[in-house]
């Protein structure tokens, strides 16, 4: 079983994150780079697949040429290689040019599962599974919060707001991950060394075939035009509770139009 | 400077401390119990095989290695990181050591996995640094040992996954007329091995420390660890190591004082202003994360030592002295900076601070290594 998981380095979540003056972009240089948090769950299941069936895990990644960090880390927890995507024109690339992108990569690495997670804790825009399985012609299992392989089976319990619905597809597959589906390992040191030797395959957009123009700022089909700083939490409204508590509240909701 | 390797380690180790101790740690420690769940992922992640060769089932990491570890697993708790620190150094360490080809391969692998802990039983209601004071006594009959005596204050004895406890004995007297003292592994359950309940204990409350008894317990002749009569000559140089390593988890809890304190002097207001402005807060915050830095260059310098093959016992009680000393000095101004919440036990630093006092005392107390610095010293 081949697997390749897709990860993307994004700026943690857990720090201030900001957006750049000049062209709307994720401002990279201020922020502490992470691994998404969503993909260390798809890396985890691919590691876990592998080992119950046996099997390569390739990591791919397109981002910038500090996102090798990142490859670094998702290689200490165990995939065998890594391919980077990095090309200077592929800045400002939208979810529907960096599919494309994706998608040509994936090319060459006869997948029988394509892992990633859910949805980037960046962008959060949650459609590159679907976008992927429709340029490769292959299925779309999203949201899983489990996954079993039986053969050439793939079957998901996808994750929804009511429950969940078991879905089942043939490799190969597009599946993206909740982080309800496993506990992703820690890297061990033995793995931060091996980490060291692993294959990072770099490759550029003529590699892959790729036109530069029909990706990054020049390809882009969504643009953001404005951005502003989040206003600072308000004092808020406190309620004295004089008997009357429940009323004031619910008033407040009202005006607020939740009830 | 730290490797590429080190630092990707210590990171690794800092989001697990952070992200699967931080959060429930409190609670084990508030009901006095072991943290089985925290103990199963820390040997997911490799860290109970950390300094031991690969093809021991280890991760090929060196003494460096593990003392990042136990840093960044005490600067958010010490109960986590004394369980590893003994189970690596006191429980592994000596069979992987010491032990024949039979020993290692009975009981090693599920060690080094975390699967199981081992145990050291040195310390006697009657003896602690002075070895000498050793009253169990393990008599040969046959082809057995036949172990008699108490020994206490010997941590990851009780647990359900407590495979083994090494103790020392007398085996015999010396030419020379001092005791004759040896190791011998007694496996757990062994009839007549009683694990007495646990200590009610000012701190390191998540970690599992018992008082022992031995009644006429009998093992094989063959489970005598290392040659008779280098019972506690044996154990010399792992004490001597694991000063290191409680060095630089005593630098993890200063460090961790200093995280907290610099966190609440932001967040916490008084007189209109963060408390962080005022300067009677900032320079102590100031000599707390010297402590901190000053603990972890000593015991980076005695790591290096010992790692380039260098003698390294002064540099080791300096580092452990050093670092304890810092421990208890920022424990306890961290404690003062977090006022009254500092009192309550569900805050970190209360924590930090019932923690602390041991650094102080045990792996040789302040005064044992003021004594080895002097005698190395020629005085």
């Amino acid at each position: 079983m081949n697997i390749v998981v897709l990860v993307k380095q994004v700026p943690d979540s857990g720090a201030e994150r900001s957006l750049r003056a000049d062209d709307n972009t994720v401002d990279r240089g201020a922020a502490s780079n992470v691994i998404n948090e969503m993909d260390e769950y798809a890396i985890e299941e691919a590691l876990k697949i592998t080992e119950a069936h046996g099997g390569e895990v390739t990591v791919l990644t397109m981002g910038p040429a500090g996102a090798s960090d990142s490859i670094r880390k998702a290689l200490s927890m165990g995939p065998a290689k890594a391919v980077h995507i990095v090309d200077d024109a592929l800045r400002g690339s939208c979810a529907v040019s960096t599919s494309k992108v994706i998608a040509a990569a994936l090319g060459g690495l006869n997948a029988d599962i394509i892992l990633c997670g859910s949805e980037s804790t960046d962008g959060r825009v949650q459609v590159l599974p679907h976008m992927l399985a429709e340029r490769l012609g292959v299925a779309a299992l999203t949201g899983a919060r489990k996954l079993t392989v039986d053969g050439s089976t793939l079957t998901i319990e996808r994750q929804t707001d009511e429950g969940y619905e078991v879905v089942t597809a043939s490799t190969p597959a597009v599946v993206s991950v909740w982080d309800t589906i496993n506990e992703p390992r820690y890297p061990s040191f033995k793995g931060i060394m091996a980490a060291k030797k692993k294959p990072v395959d770099t490759k550029s957009l003529a590699d892959l075939g790729v036109d530069a123009s029909e990706v990054g700022f020049a390809g882009a089909t969504s643009t953001v035009l404005d951005h502003a700083q989040r206003p600072p939490r308000s004092a808020g409204q406190k309620v004295v509770d004089e008997g009357d508590g429940g009323v004031k509240l619910v008033e407040y909701l009202a005006t607020e139009k939740f009830v | 400077m730290l490797t590429e390797e080190h630092e990707a380690l210590r990171t690794s180790v800092r989001e697990f401390a952070r992200e699967v101790v931080a959060p429930v740690i409190g609670e084990f420690y508030e009901k006095h119990a072991f943290p089985y769940d925290i103990v199963r992922r820390m040997g997911t992640m490799g860290l109970f095989g950390l300094p031991f060769p690969e093809d021991a089932g280890g991760m090929g990491g060196d003494y460096l290695a593990l003392c990042l570890t136990l840093e960044e697993l005490a600067r958010v708790d010490s109960s986590v990181a004394i369980t590893l620190e003994a189970a690596i150094s006191l429980g592994a360490m000596p069979i992987y050591r010491f032990g024949t080809e039979e020993q290692r391969a009975r009981w090693l692998p599920d060690l080094v996995s975390g699967e199981s802990l081992a145990a050291f039983g040195l310390t006697e209601p009657g003896a602690g640094s002075d070895a000498g004071g050793t009253t169990t006594r393990a008599v040969l009959d046959g082809d057995e040992w036949v172990i008699n005596g108490t020994k206490c204050f010997i941590t990851n004895s009780g647990t359900d996954i407590t495979s083994l406890v090494t103790v020392t004995a007398v085996t015999g007297t010396n030419p020379d007329g001092s005791k004759e003292i040896s190791s011998i592994i007694v496996p757990s359950g062994t009839p007549g091995f009683t694990v007495l309940p646990g200590y009610s204990k000012v701190g390191w409350c998540a970690s599992d420390t018992h008082e022992l008894a031995f009644d006429d317990v009998r093992v094989p002749a063959a489970n005598l660890l290392g040659p008779r009569g280098r019972g506690f000559a044996q154990f010399l140089r792992i004490l001597d190591e694991g000063r290191i390593a409680i060095a630089a988890l005593s630098t993890g809890l200063a460090q961790g004082c200093v995280d907290e304190s610099v966190a609440y002097a932001r967040q916490r207001h008084a007189f209109g202003r963060a408390i962080g402005d005022f300067q009677a807060i900032q320079f102590k915050i100031s000599d707390m994360e010297v402590r901190a830095h000053t603990s972890r260059l000593a015991y980076y310098d005695a790591a290096a030592r010992l790692l380039s093959g260098a003698d390294f016992k002064r540099a080791a009680a300096i580092a452990k002295l050093h670092a304890s000393e810092a421990a208890v000095d920022n424990a306890r101004d961290a404690t003062q900076i977090h006022g009254g919440y500092g009192f309550m036990n569900e805050t970190p630093v209360a924590r930090f601070w019932r923690d602390a006092k041991i650094l102080e005392i045990g792996e040789g107390t302040s005064e044992i290594q003021r004594m080895i610095i002097a005698r190395d010293l020629g005085i």
